[in-house]
This record gives structure tokens, sequence and C-alpha cells, in this order.
């Protein structure tokens, strides 16, 4: 049986969207050398206070900017732990995740059963927030390989020792970069309960976050390998729901495990490309999950 | 400490102990664990509801708990083990997940009563209850079959287990009995509760043509998407009411409190027994929701004739003749199927030409 892959694009673009923004916002903070596990956390977050605004406002387009800066305000708890009082980043993070889950699941409690406004279409029918993500792709790998700014942000991450002997301020160069990533994934978030199911429940990301974690990793810290590592979880999972749908005979369990052995082999390929590389870390930023201290 | 005063605490700490289970007056403890949270709107809402019912039924007389969102698995079984040991005289496992960890911890508390929702394995202090989904099914797969265009119906699966399969099967059987000419797609989401990954499914489903979408998993993300493709839906376990008067346009919903009341109350006069109770439409504690007016007329007679004479036990809706995918003869004419053939379901009925993932 035949499937129309423009269908599956279409299907593929959506459901990567959560996944794409909350990836992109991680490899910014990565990238400034902060690795902040509490995504899951803001992506929550970010899908309570958007649906809350777009429900009390009836505005979609209100709701994911209220989504972003709720993602930002949380993200700066991370921010005041690891880099005012010099925290472990991994605990911080986690923490992140564990609060934000909390408290999204006890001030969401009015907001249960209640629906979303509907959102206008945006061109070629694709919802604006797709768009908007897909933009963000360019944009960011812009800002991180073309700009004075995006310069700083990766000395600092490669670094710090040496940003800082430059004279830039390693920790508020890291604050604004958590904050960003705070947003992308509160919007992330966002496009689950606004834009996919209308409706807030608790846990509603499902894991999301994680994902996302995960895709920073395998794209190698890079805005495209972000998209395409979107896409890759995405795409997967569209086309084996696809394929169910259409009534394919194939072993969904297989599928199912698809992203996941994607994943494992094209890290089993980068690292096997490592030894070869000039630079020992891989793509890893070099001050990657370690903190700063300007005295120490 | 002195030792007398030491042994004196020891036996003050035993009396305290042994107390509950003479004093007449201490509120019978009761404790549910939920596989997801209690505002899923869905599966765990239900049982909350049921839990929120005996409170409101016998007041001081009880006291329950509850933890949410317990993963199936090891940590069931720390939560088991919890309220076990909190001086829970009743538990509640509200998920076929929970099966084993409810034998494990019952092994080891045998003066607590232990129920399993949805489970097969019994023991003396463990009983298991369950509802006949599929008479519900039987509803809304008219409904569905009354109302298709596109003669696709959709159904988004969460696991291939018999209860499930119950639910495509009897839901399919009563769209062909009404439309001939329906299919049914099938896809599994591996899962009970995952909004982002339901959405997709449903968005899979209705690339595939269906316009009516039946789901056995617990979000409203389905009948989101089914609205945006201008396609219906049902609400599943739970109203879902916000998605009325269509996409979703009936709903299936688990109403668990007879259930829970009838137990709490043999627990309170001492006659609880360890058994297997599996009740529908007839017991109250299988409902169809208001059935909206975006439905004509005729067909919502027509459904809710027969939700009344499954109620009635006037109607199987398993009843022959019928025949499994693969052809072969499975109920002669008026023949209907035993509860042993329903709870080990593992084919669909012929029609349906998927595949079913082992």
């Amino acid at each position: 049986m035949m499937i129309d892959p423009l269908s599956v694009f279409l299907l593929l673009l959506s459901a990567a969207t959560p996944i794409l923004f909350a990836a992109l916002g991680e490899l910014v903070a990565e990238r400034a050398g902060v690795l902040n596990l509490g995504v899951e956390g803001m992506m929550i977050t970010g899908a309570l206070a958007g649906f809350a605004a777009a429900y009390a406002t009836g505005n979609p387009f209100l709701g994911f900017l209220v989504a972003a800066i709720a993602g930002a305000v949380i993200s700066m708890l991370f921010a005041l732990l690891t880099q005012l009082f010099l925290a472990n980043q991994v605990a911080s993070g986690l923490a992140l995740t564990l609060f934000g889950l909390g408290l999204a699941a006890m001030f969401g409690k009015p907001f249960e059963g209640v629906k979303a406004p509907p959102m206008p279409a945006g061109p070629l029918r694709i919802n604006w927030i797709v768009w908007l993500g897909l933009i963000m792709v360019p944009l960011i790998w812009a800002f991180l390989n073309r700009s004075r700014a995006g310069l700083i942000l990766r000395g600092v991450g490669e670094n710090h020792e040496a940003a800082h002997a430059l004279g830039y301020s390693v920790r508020l160069t890291r604050t604004a970069a958590i904050a960003f990533g705070g947003a992308m994934a509160g919007v992330g978030g966002a496009f689950i309960s606004i834009a996919t199911v209308l409706q807030w429940t608790e846990g509603m990301t499902a894991g999301a976050g994680w994902i996302a974690l995960a895709i920073v990793v395998f794209s190698k810290w890079t805005a495209p390998g972000v998209l395409a590592g979107a896409w890759l979880f995405g795409g997967v999972t569209v086309l084996q729901l696809r394929l169910q749908a259409a009534g394919v005979a194939v072993p969904v369990q297989l599928l199912s495990m698809a992203p996941y052995l994607a994943t494992i082999l094209v890290l089993v390929i980068i690292s096997a490309r490592q030894k070869y590389s000039r630079r020992a870390g891989g793509g890893a930023p070099g001050s990657l999950g370690r903190n700063f201290h300007a005295l120490r | 400490m002195h030792r007398r005063t030491l042994l004196a605490t020891a036996s003050a700490l035993a009396a305290t102990l042994a107390a509950p289970a003479f004093a007449q007056d201490e509120p019978l403890k009761i404790g549910f664990i939920y596989v997801g949270p209690v505002g899923d709107g869905g599966w765990t809402y239900q049982h909350d509801l049921g839990r929120q019912a005996i409170e409101a039924e016998y007041g001081d007389r009880v006291e329950t708990t509850f933890i949410e969102s317990v993963p199936e698995g090891a940590d069931a079984e720390r939560a088991l083990t919890q309220l076990a040991l909190a001086g829970n005289d009743l538990i509640f496992a509200t998920s076929f997940g929970f099966m084993d960890p409810v034998m494990n911890v019952a092994a080891r508390f045998p003066d607590v009563k232990f129920e399993h929702a949805t489970g097969y394995k019994r023991s003396e202090n463990v009983a298991t209850y369950d509802a006949r989904f599929y008479e519900g099914r039987a509803v809304i797969g008219t409904i569905a079959g009354r109302m298709t265009e596109s003669d696709i119906i959709g159904y988004i699966g969460s696991f291939p287990i018999p209860e499930v399969i119950q639910g495509i099967n009897s839901s399919f059987i009563h769209a062909r009995k009404v439309n001939p000419d329906v299919e049914m797609r099938v896809v599994w989401a591996y899962s009970w509760f995952d909004p982002a990954k339901e959405a997709d499914a449903a968005a899979a489903l209705l690339a595939e043509g269906v316009d009516v979408i039946l789901q056995h998993t617990d979000s409203t993300a389905p009948l989101a998407q089914a609205q945006a493709a201008g396609a219906i839906g049902f609400g599943q376990a739970s109203d879902m009411a916000a998605f009325k008067p269509s996409p979703r346009v009936a709903s299936i919903i688990d109403e668990w409190s007879p259930y829970y009341i009838k137990r709490v109350g043999a627990m309170l006069d001492g006659t609880w027994e360890s058994g297997a109770s599996w009740a529908g439409i007839g017991d109250g504690e299988v409902v169809i929701g208001e059935i909206t007016d975006a439905v004509p007329a005729e067909v919502k007679a027509e459904a809710e004739a027969l939700r009344d004479a499954i109620g009635a036990g006037e109607y199987h809706p398993f009843t022959g003749p019928l025949n499994k995918a693969d052809g072969s003869v499975w109920l002669a004419e008026g023949e209907t199927a035993s509860d042993e053939d329903l709870q080990s379901m593992n084919f669909y009925v012929e029609g349906i030409t998927a595949q079913i993932p082992q």
C-alpha cells in the first residue's frame, strides 16, 4: 500500500515541533556551557502557563508569549542555583524538572476539563508556531556562527576561564542563555497544550523534554543537527503510526524502537569518527556542565 | 532510658499497634494507587470519583488516601507496601500492570485486603474487578457506523490486550451491522496516556480518510485532532464534555462508584471475600454519556435502544454467527461468547484486515 509522502511530512512537521523548540533552546544553553536537565520541567510549566493564558484571554498567540515568559522565569531558578550559588548543574536541572512538574500539577487543577481557543491555521495550512520553529533554526545557526554575541556565547561555553580573562561576563552570558532555553522549552510545551491537545492535563509533556536533551547530543551541538534529530524522532514516530493506520503489516515494536536505534547508531558513528577528529571533545562545548567562579 | 520505662514503652507501643484491630470507632482505612494523575480527565479521574463516592457514602467511618502517577513496575510494589504499612485495611490498585506487585505485596500482608482492577490473578486477600467496556463499545460502534461518510472508522488502541481487542471487535461488529461497507483501521499507541502521541495517532488515521475515531487511550488529544479535521469521536473513560456537541458526540464512562461502595460496605460489615467482578451497563458501571444533537435523532434512538437491551440482559454484544478474521467459525447462530473466551480474546473478528501485534 502506498502512503503519500507529503502527508507524512506534514504530520512530521507538527509532531517534531515541541521537541524542536525545546532542543533548540537547550542547544543555546549548552553552547554557553550550561547543562540544564530541567527541560521537561520548563516545558510543562510553559504548557500550563500558556494554556491558562490562552484560555483566559481567548488568544492562543498570547498563550505562547506567556508560555515563553513562564519558561524563562522558572529557568531563572536554575540560573540562581547554578550561576550564583554554584550548585551542581545536573542535580539542579533534575530538581527543576521535578519542581516544574509538581508546580504545574498544583496550579493546573482549575484548568482541568476546559478547552483552549482554536488556533487559526497559518500559511499553507501549517500552524504558525510550526513555521516559527522552522525559522528559529537558521536564526539560531546564524546567531551562533555569524554574530559577535554568538561568538562570545560559544567562547564562554568552550573555555570560561579564557572568556573571563578577555573581560566577558560568564555569569551574565550563561544566565541569558538559560533564560532563552527556558523560553523555547516553554513554547515547545505550550504547543502540546494549545495547538495539539487543546486541553491541560497533568504530565502531558510525557517525556518530550528528555528526547529534546538526547537530540542536542545527537545534533553534535548544531542547529541544523537539532532539526535533523527532531525530524528523525518525529518522523519515525509518525511513519510508524501512519503505516499502522494504512494497515501495512510491519512489526510495530520494531518501528517504535527505530528512533532510539537510530540515535544509538548515530552516536556510535560520531564516537568512531571522533578519534580522527582534531578536537578531542567532539562536538561538545569544552566547559559544558562545569561551574565557573572568577576567584577560583 | 531505664529498662523499666523501656519495657513499659514497648508494651504500650505493642498495645497501640494491636489496638486498631479491635477498636470499633477507628475509621476503616482505604488506600488507592493510581497509574496516572487524578487530573487526567479519564481513567484515573474516574477511579478518584469512585474514591470520593466512598467518602460521601460512609463519611467518618472511612478514611481514604491515594498515591497518584505510580509507574507500573517496581515503584508500584513500593507504593503498595507503603500503603499497607500505613495501616490501610483495603487497598485498590487501579491498573492492569499493578497485577504482579499486588500479588507480591498481598502475600506479605495477609491481613490487608487488596482489590486489583482489570487483572486476573486472585488469592484469599486479592479480589479483581473490571467493567464490561465492550458493552459500551457496541453502542458507540453503532453510532460510528451510522455517522461515517467515508465508511472508514479509526481506532486508537493502547496495548494489544484482551480488553482492548474486545473493544475493537465489539465496535466493529456493531458498526458493520448498521453499515455493511464499514472498514476499520487500528493504530496502537503503546500507552494509556500520552497526549502528543495520541494526537499523532489520530492525525495518522485522519490522513487515511477516517472520519470517525474511537479511542482506547485516555486523553482528549484525538478529539482535538478530530475537531480540526471535521471528524467525530467519543469521550473515553470520562465524559470529555469540553468537546461537546461535536466532535465528541457521545462517550463511554467508567463508573466505579457502585462497586467501590459495595466493597467498602462488605469490609465494614465483615463480609468481604475475594472474587472476580465484571459488571457492565446493567449494573451502572459502564455508562453511555449524553448523545449530542450532532447525531440524528433516529441514530440516537437506535443507540439508546441497544444500550437498554444490553443493560436489561436481552442482548449480548458477542452473539453469533461470528467468524474470526482468518475465516474460521467462532460463534454459531445465536450462540454468545463465554466470559473465558472474552477474557483471553486475541483475535479480530472477520472483516478487520489488520494484524494484532504479537
